[in-house]
């Protein structure tokens, strides 16, 4: 039946459940889409606007963009939000993996606690979480350097760990998540059978488990550096005078006024989200027909 | 099956304490912290003492502080609600769009959520504000209909900086955590119940009021709690797009901690919206459990 209807689509009547073609669902799902993009296209049209007003179209121009790559803080701060983004997420990748297998694995007293604390920085506010690791930071600081901005006078990107483990604590456990139900469809017997015929736990691991986990991994991985670059709230409770992320350089001149520079360095982030989204797309739709096929 | 720990002690703690360690000491310990400060004082400029005082909540509770609670708490609920509203026809929409189309729709549903939500927050204020394209645009369409000859030049709408622009702000960034759970909770709906009840002579809204919803309770209530949440502790939106009194109590929170200095009370507040939190997560685990039960019977 199905066949028939998308092979011409435009002549029979639309069929009980297909929602799509009535118009009025078409039009609610416009009104939402243009109410999702409507803004953000403005903004990217409006960064090739040569005028500093920015609401009427005066002729196309670069400047902006010129502007804001010879911004140097601009693109220290962006520079900051990759290399934390690029960290925390390999060390995310990390934990939330052995969290992972730790859960899936293994069964251990007060498993059920543990479960709940992993799950703890997935719903717990941001805002909670900034000022808890902001008094962390200061009290660690405070009674083992004795100096409250104690990675100030630390090099790049040592200056940047305060940040990095915070977008750790709250990115590793989303890791955790999608690995794990990565896992829950992994044939245990596999590394029974890989165990039965000489394979040593590592082994059993690096050759038999892993491999099934590397789509969840990749999955994650390109989660935590998402949920890493995006972050505000958290970064804005870490971060000091000399480590400012690109979120928290754009919250502060958008503070001050609306202008083209903001619009092109946008422009420059929401374009990189999409290549990113794509990358994820690809590999994911790549690696699950390679375990098509193996399966 | 899953292993006990104690037959295989090694592996287990090689595997279970660097992801351990790592919670009990970067978000934990913190939170311990932050909970200790909130029976505290300050004591001198650096220091606070933990004097087991219950003060901090005391003032808390005061009228000023609980009408930015029950502030926050309404305009988290209106921005759910019209969240739902907004959301469910699109995942209604989606569920039964053709499948080379549902991918896409979906993608175009999570591409804002992955944008970076300052860049969104900056997209708004350039929207609303006095001199922003909406009002543009209506003062051009006012001068187009010769409206400035009749009832003379164009006053633009205040759209930013009140709490209009707080709820809107926040339907904009959180429609996608409503979306998502309603499209998982109506792609597992069993197809053949809707077609039974349209053949039985009820009608498209008869048979969404009364099969559907029903049947997709579990995922309008996540769908909900996950909405809710966010936006009941949302900073940047109230803090970039309100005025001086649409104030949520993240930015009571932050400012306690970072300009009035007074961390024992922002902790208190802080502790205070997570407690809100955690009720609104078992609010829930409730209904989920009633509903699971009542399916059983």
């Amino acid at each position: 039946m199905s066949t028939a209807v998308s092979a011409k689509p435009a002549r029979t009547p639309p069929a009980p459940l297909e929602y799509l073609r009535r118009w009025p669902l078409r039009l609610w799902l416009l009104t939402v889409f243009v109410f999702l993009y409507a803004p953000l296209i403005t903004l990217m049209v409006f960064s090739f606007n040569d005028s500093r007003r920015n609401i009427v179209w005066q002729g196309f121009t670069f400047k902006y963009y010129e502007k804001a790559l010879n911004n140097d803080t601009l693109l220290i701060a962006f520079a900051n939000s990759l290399t934390i983004a690029f960290i925390a997420t390999l060390v995310s990748v990390v934990l939330g993996a052995l969290a992972a297998v730790m859960l899936w694995r293994f069964r251990f007293p007060g498993k059920t606690a543990v479960e709940g604390a992993m799950a703890l920085p997935i719903v717990v506010p941001e805002i909670c979480m900034g000022v808890a690791l902001l008094a962390f930071f200061a009290w660690f600081g405070n009674s083992v350097f004795g100096t409250l901005n104690w990675s100030g006078g630390w090099i790049w990107p040592f200056n940047l760990t305060p940040i990095i483990i915070a977008h750790v604590s709250f990115c590793f456990p989303f890791v955790a998540t999608v690995v794990r139900a990565r896992l829950a469809s992994f044939n245990r017997e596999l590394e029974e059978a890989a165990k039965d015929l000489g394979a040593g736990e590592w082994q059993t691991f690096r050759d038999v488990l892993l491999p099934h986990m590397k789509p969840g991994l990749v999955s994650g991985a390109l989660l935590a550096f998402t949920l890493s670059l995006d972050d505000f709230v958290i970064t804005f409770f870490t971060s000091g005078p000399d480590t400012i992320t690109f979120p928290v350089k754009v919250y502060s001149m958008v503070r001050f006024s609306v202008t083209p520079e903001v619009n092109a360095a946008s422009t420059l982030l929401i374009v990189l989200t999409i290549l990113l989204t794509f990358l994820a797309l690809r590999l994911q739709s790549r690696m699950g027909a390679k375990t098509m096929d193996l399966a | 099956m899953e292993q006990s720990w104690n037959r295989a002690k090694q592996a287990f703690a090689a595997i279970a304490i660097p992801p351990m360690a790592w919670l009990v000491l970067f978000f934990l310990a913190p939170l311990a912290l932050v909970w200790l400060f909130s029976f505290g004082q300050n004591d001198g400029l650096k220091d606070i003492a933990i004097t087991g005082t219950f003060a901090n909540y005391a003032r808390a509770l005061e009228p000023l502080y609980l009408q930015i609670f029950g502030k926050s708490l309404w305009v988290a609920a209106l921005t759910t609600l019209f969240c739902l509203v907004l959301g469910f026809p699109v995942a209604l929409a989606i569920t039964f769009a053709p499948e080379k189309w549902r991918g896409w729709l979906l993608l175009l549903i999570m591409l804002p959520f992955w944008t970076n939500l300052l860049v969104r927050t900056y997209a708004l204020i350039a929207v609303l504000r006095t001199n922003g394209y909406v009002n543009a645009t209506v003062e051009w369409f006012w001068q187009l209909g010769g409206l400035d000859q009749l009832l003379g030049p164009y006053q633009p709408m205040e759209l930013l900086y009140n709490n209009f622009a707080v709820i809107f702000g926040l339907i904009y960034v959180h429609l996608p955590f409503m979306v998502l759970p309603l499209y998982a909770a109506l792609d597992r709906l069993d197809r053949s119940l809707i077609e039974a009840s349209l053949d039985l002579g009820a009608g498209h809204l008869q048979t969404i009021l009364k099969v559907v919803v029903p049947l997709a309770m579990p995922g309008i209530v996540s769908g909900i709690i996950i909405t809710f949440i966010p936006a009941l502790g949302a900073y940047l939106t109230p803090d970039l797009l309100g005025g001086p009194d649409s104030q949520m109590i993240a930015n009571v929170i932050e400012r306690q901690f970072k300009r009035a200095n007074d961390w024992p009370f922002g902790a208190a507040l802080s502790f205070l919206l997570m407690y809100l939190t955690f009720i609104a997560i078992a609010i829930q685990a409730v209904v989920a459990r009633h509903r699971r039960e009542n399916a059983r019977s």
